[in-house]
């Protein structure tokens, strides 16, 4: 999943400056992630309202990614969407860029940051998993991806600055190296890693893919 | 005056400067540099050293630099943004200017997927414009991009860029030369110039915002040496705009050594007549030992 994170009001408000505002969130990630949800956007709004700001209608894209959607979903609300200045999209920074796509003579506001892709370990706790390199190897390192989770993309072996399975650049993380010799250890295959592992192939990667072949 | 190097003080003294570029080679042989920079010792300036041009691996710049600098001559040594990020390129200019190297010429560097490496990852940590005012910064304020101070001697630096007049949109090419001007780049070098109404089209909106009063340019001249590299310039190099008019030339002649040398010096002639060109850079793709024939037929002294 996409995973986000509001931007702070202040920030939004700088970026409204008092302009009417159709506000737009997305069914599937930012739902989940309670940043751009039904219940986010209407505590938005009100935010919004609190403070003069013209809210002239709001809907939930389902999902904001989607293009062909997001242009049927707008399409029923022609009207606010005239009356305001200012499109604010709580979803990611796809979602916000979609809908820029669908309203093309619009100022699109992107009303989230978009973090990384990863998993959803418990509510509202989010862990970074994919780092989209197009060519996934984790089945290599027992199911663990140390391009996404090394901050070095470590390939062959620790980097030797971990303690106690922590990370040296972040001690609230895994170092995904332990994680992953603990379980070849386990499995008594740590033989298996005495391979070196080749330089990977970034022309794979979200570096130098933009579409999926037709 | 003080002047950081002699390219800066040609170029301050209003005489029309000349650049050539050496191409390093694909190995550590330090004769290959010689032998080019012998041949062009008494046609240019100073001399471009690339950095690893097209995304293909070669010596470094650095290296090539620093055989110029032994052999008496003054190098342009290219820094390209491809390979390092902010914390070697900042390191970078440092050794340059540690070991006398005095023009750097900061690019964005041409994407990865160009050269022979295309699995590379590319690093584009910054670009051109946000290096050239990094450097200003390291230059005249003393002061990293993080903000903390230089310790030992600030790096005296004369500091270069590349503009393309012919890329697109073309409605853009001025202001983005403005925002080098901006950031603070000394000394610009253009792509090939090959389609000469363009070029005076992007020449006449830099001298109506003054912008060469602020940065000297000098113009781009690359000899067309064969049919082949004609038509690989024209459809295959991303910015380069050969005119039809010229494809056809060289089509048609039964001598495309004579016509392309011909086209260059015609080509010199016309941009030294053009108000705000401060000087020409050569580059001879694998046909460097023209440029000496090439600078004496246009009466341009060098040195």
């Amino acid at each position: 999943m996409i995973i986000t994170k509001q931007k702070k009001l202040e920030v939004l408000l700088d970026l409204i400056k008092n302009d009417s505002v159709f506000i737009a969130g997305c069914s599937e990630c930012a739902t989940l992630c309670n940043t751009g949800g039904e219940k986010e956007v209407l505590e938005m709004k009100e935010n919004l309202e609190k403070r003069k700001i013209n809210v002239t209608g709001w809907e939930i894209l389902d999902p904001a990614c989607h293009l062909q959607n997001d242009k049927r979903l707008l399409r029923e609300h022609k009207d606010s969407i005239e009356k305001a200045k200012k499109i604010l999209v709580l979803a990611c920074g796809n979602g916000a860029q979609t809908v820029s796509d669908a309203l093309p003579n619009k100022e699109i506001i992107s009303g989230n940051d978009t973090l990384f892709l990863g998993e959803i370990k418990h509510t509202n706790e989010f862990e970074k998993k994919c780092n989209l390199c197009g060519e996934c190897i984790s089945n290599l390192f027992g199911g663990f991806c140390p391009v996404s989770l090394c901050p070095k993309s470590m390939l062959n072996g620790p980097c030797g600055g971990s303690v106690n399975g922590k990370c040296e650049v972040n001690k609230d993380i895994d170092c995904v190296w332990d994680s992953i010799i603990k379980r070849f250890k386990e499995k008594g295959e740590l033989d298996k890693l005495k391979a070196i592992s080749a330089p990977k192939d970034w022309s794979k990667s979200n570096e130098m893919t933009w579409r999926t072949p037709r | 005056m003080r002047f950081r190097s002699n390219l800066e003080k040609v170029l301050t003294e209003n005489k029309f400067a000349i650049t050539a570029e050496v191409g390093p080679p694909k190995g550590s042989d330090p004769n290959k540099i010689k032998e080019k920079a012998e041949l062009l010792k008494n046609s240019a300036h100073a001399f471009n050293i690339t950095d690893n041009q097209t995304a293909v691996v070669r010596l470094s710049s650095f290296g090539g630099s620093v055989i110029l600098l032994n052999m008496g001559l003054e190098p342009i040594m290219q820094i390209s943004c491809r390979d390092r990020n902010r914390i070697a390129l900042q390191s970078d200019v440092l050794g340059a200017a540690s070991v006398g190297i005095r023009n750097i010429l900061f690019i964005t560097g041409d994407h990865q997927s160009f050269g022979n490496h295309p699995e590379a990852k590319g690093v584009f940590d910054i670009d051109s414009i946000q290096l050239i005012k990094i450097v200003k910064k390291m230059r005249d304020d003393g002061v990293f991009q993080s903000g903390d101070k230089i310790l030992a001697t600030n790096p005296d630096i004369f500091i270069g860029g590349a503009a393309n007049p012919f890329a697109d949109p073309l409605e853009y090419r001025v202001d983005r030369l403005e925002k080098k001007i901006n950031a603070g780049v000394d000394f610009i070098q253009t792509q090939s110039v090959f389609d000469l109404d363009r070029f005076n089209i992007w020449m006449d909106e830099v001298r109506s915002r003054g912008l060469d009063k602020k940065v000297h340019i000098l113009a781009g001249i690359t000899p067309l040496k064969s049919l082949k590299m004609t038509e690989r310039m024209k459809f295959h190099v991303p910015g380069v705009d050969i005119p039809d008019r010229l494809y056809d030339k060289m089509k048609k002649t039964d001598d495309y050594k004579k016509t392309g040398y011909e086209v260059a010096l015609n080509l010199i002639d016309e941009v030294k007549k053009i108000r705000g060109v401060h000087g020409i850079h050569i580059t001879a793709l694998f046909w460097e030992d023209i440029i000496p024939n090439l600078v004496e037929d246009t009466n341009l002294m060098a040195r």
